[in-house]
């Protein structure tokens, strides 16, 4: 029989073959698909957060500052002293004010984005929202650093507007001002805004592009007004992807150790503790604990979120 | 007392007009239908009446109060929206209460509301569930009940069975037809169903282009179309060229003949022609026989008793004068 006119036709060759197998018994093609990505996050992602864990059971001998192995709680204990609980507190309560923040500038942006960019305009929100991903995190915070400098173009732009007393009155306030912008937390946490915004909008955008407008109009239909609206419709579809960008400002703001350290005061963060312990300090066990507060905080976070109910509408 | 009251009502997006120049006057605990193909503007006359659209042109009053520039969530009408738009979050009886809530209404006193209008759907002890959790019809009655829980003045409906299958829809319109007589509430119907809008509606409105082509009783509708629209889109009539009408002596004019207006043979005071059988379909309690006559094409139905003459064959039709009606212009 001629090939053109037969209706089963004959796959040859061992390509062919292959890829009729695969079509048989598709669980071999997930099978071989899965298995390296799954051995790397097995083995070498999962298995050095084993290690590090590890490690924090461990202690260092004061002395001869060398590593202790036998199982211990110390290094947990060293973490509730007042310099190190400190260091602790700062940061999450820098990341949940900064998670905060963001989550309010990023929503009205993610609404306009979800509900009325079409075209051209979604585009540009794109682009806009993407661009600043595209160039070094540390041109940008450095860029940030001059614009917040006492020098700096923001200082410039308050006496133009004859505002100067507004940021002086601001940066004399206690534990958030300081000398200038740029070497107080208020200039840590406008920075560490800046930088995770992107991660915060898109999750919401995505959300929010899933919600039906005809919900929205059930609800005006039956009575609610727009804040009702958003309370009781909106935001709660929103939710998971609020929770969604919160993981990303909350977990890479605990984490981080480049921004607190050239934007702000000298008070250390989690992320820079991490740093110095591990480093100069070679305190490998207490670095170890150090790293996984900010793996329970998550822990505990996602936890309630769930528990709220977060994940409802999902 | 008018319920809802056009003049000259218009909504215009860009160069498309939706809704062109319409007049309309709903009677207080009248059923009306807004029928028309997609895109004739009955939609959007019912967005208008809701508030989420508002007019480029004309004036809107509901209850003898303008209602140009009045928000939704201002207004005592209520949306059964098309595909129900129940909120996925919330359970059944938190959605059917949700307008209770919003306006103020206790905890207790809203969930029993709530609850008696699911068992006025015929859904009582759904509330716990979900939306997800429930088929096509009972999410159909879930946001009926949502929106009568809230007693507005006026119900609008927008396709409401559309998405029901045809036993399902048969039982829906006569349970809506009888809700709507026990509550004595003004409901307004949007269908492109001619078979749905005949069967429950007091009045009809039938939609082309933005347009009202024509207002009246579901009888006057079938039985009187106005303009060839109407004659096609209400009831499939057979639309007569004018030449045909003009040979059965008529005048000229453009005419609408029911199918079932037509018999095989001839009777007394009958006017009669004769055509070729080209095609026929079984229905049921009918066949629809299409026959050619005179370079028309014309469909009559035959009565299941009756014998269907054969495809091809030259057979002899008739009519009783009255059931012609010709109509004014081309259109």
């Amino acid at each position: 029989m001629n090939a053109d006119t037969s209706i089963l036709s004959r796959r040859t060759g061992a390509l062919g073959q292959l890829s009729d197998t695969f079509w048989r018994k598709p669980k071999i093609l997930l099978f071989l698909m899965l298995t390296p990505p799954l051995l790397w996050l097995g083995v070498i992602y999962l298995g050095s957060l084993f290690a590090l864990l590890l490690q924090s059971f461990f202690s260092i001998d004061d002395f001869s500052g060398l590593i202790n192995y036998d199982f211990t709680l110390d290094t947990y204990r060293q973490l509730l002293i007042p310099s190190n609980f400190d260091i602790i507190l700062r940061t999450v309560v820098m990341a949940a004010l900064v998670t905060l923040a963001s989550a309010a500038i990023a929503f009205p942006i993610a609404y306009y984005a979800a509900r009325y960019a079409r075209g051209k305009w979604k585009v540009i929100f794109y682009l806009g929202v993407m661009l600043p991903l595209w160039s070094s995190y540390l041109v940008k915070v450095y860029a940030w650093k001059l614009i917040l400098a006492k020098e700096g173009i923001l200082t410039w732009i308050f006496a133009k507007l004859h505002l100067t007393w507004l940021l002086d009155a601001w940066l004399s306030l206690p534990v958030i001002g300081g000398s200038s912008l740029s070497i107080s937390y208020t200039g840590t946490f406008i920075v560490f805004i800046y930088v995770w915004m992107p991660f915060m909008i898109l999750p919401i955008q995505a959300a929010l592009e899933r919600v039906p407008g005809n919900l929205i109009e059930a609800s005006a239909d039956l009575g609610g007004n727009p804040a009702q609206t958003f309370r009781h419709v909106l935001f709660p579809l929103a939710l998971p992807g609020i929770i969604a960008g919160s993981i990303f400002t909350f977990s890479l703001t605990l984490g981080d150790y480049i921004i607190p350290q050239i934007i702000g005061s000298s008070r250390l963060f989690i992320g820079q503790a991490v740093y110095a312990q591990q480093g100069t300090a070679g305190n490998i066990p207490l670095a170890a604990a150090f790293s996984v507060v900010p793996i329970v905080i998550m822990g505990l976070y996602l936890w309630m979120a769930k528990r709220q109910g977060a994940f409802d509408a999902l | 007392m008018t319920a809802v009251l056009f003049q000259q009502v218009s909504r215009h997006f860009g160069a498309v007009r939706a809704v062109d120049s319409v007049d309309l006057a709903i009677a207080e605990g009248e059923f009306f239908a807004m029928l028309g193909p997609s895109g004739s503007g009955k939609t959007t006359c019912l967005r208008l009446m809701a508030g989420f659209e508002q007019p480029t042109g004309g004036h809107i009053e509901i209850f003898g109060e303008t209602a140009e520039g009045v928000p939704p969530y201002r207004r005592n009408v209520n949306t059964v929206f098309q595909d129900y738009a129940l909120f996925p979050h919330l359970s059944i009886l938190e959605n059917v209460a949700y307008g209770l809530m919003v306006k103020g209404v206790g905890k207790a006193e809203r969930l029993k509301a709530a609850e008696e209008a699911l068992a006025m759907v015929k859904l009582p002890g759904y509330g716990t569930r979900r939306p997800g959790q429930l088929s096509g019809g009972q999410r159909q009655r879930v946001a009926l009940a949502r929106a009568l829980v809230n007693r507005p003045r006026v119900l609008l409906l927008d396709e409401p069975l559309g998405a029901l299958d045809l036993k399902l829809r048969e039982q829906m319109q006569e349970e809506l037809k009888s809700l709507q007589k026990s509550l004595g509430i003004t409901f307004v119907f949007v269908t492109h169903d001619q078979g749905e809008a005949l069967s429950m509606a007091d009045r009809i409105a039938v939609f082309s282009e933005g347009r009202i082509q024509q207002l009246g009783t579901p009888e006057e509708v079938y039985k009187r179309p106005k303009t060839r629209f109407v004659a096609d889109f209400v009831g499939s009539s057979n639309v007569l060229p004018p030449d045909f009408v003009e040979s059965l002596g008529f005048g000229r004019h453009h005419a609408s003949l029911r199918p079932e207006a037509i018999t095989l043979g001839d009777g007394p005071g009958r006017k009669q022609f004769s055509g070729r059988v080209t095609a026929s379909s079984f229905l049921g309690a009918a066949s629809r026989v299409t026959v050619e006559a005179n370079g028309a094409r014309i469909a009559a139905m035959v009565p299941a008793s009756t014998a269907v003459p054969a495809e091809g064959a030259t057979v002899t039709l008739s009519f009783l004068p009255e059931d012609l009606h010709t109509m004014d212009g081309a259109q």
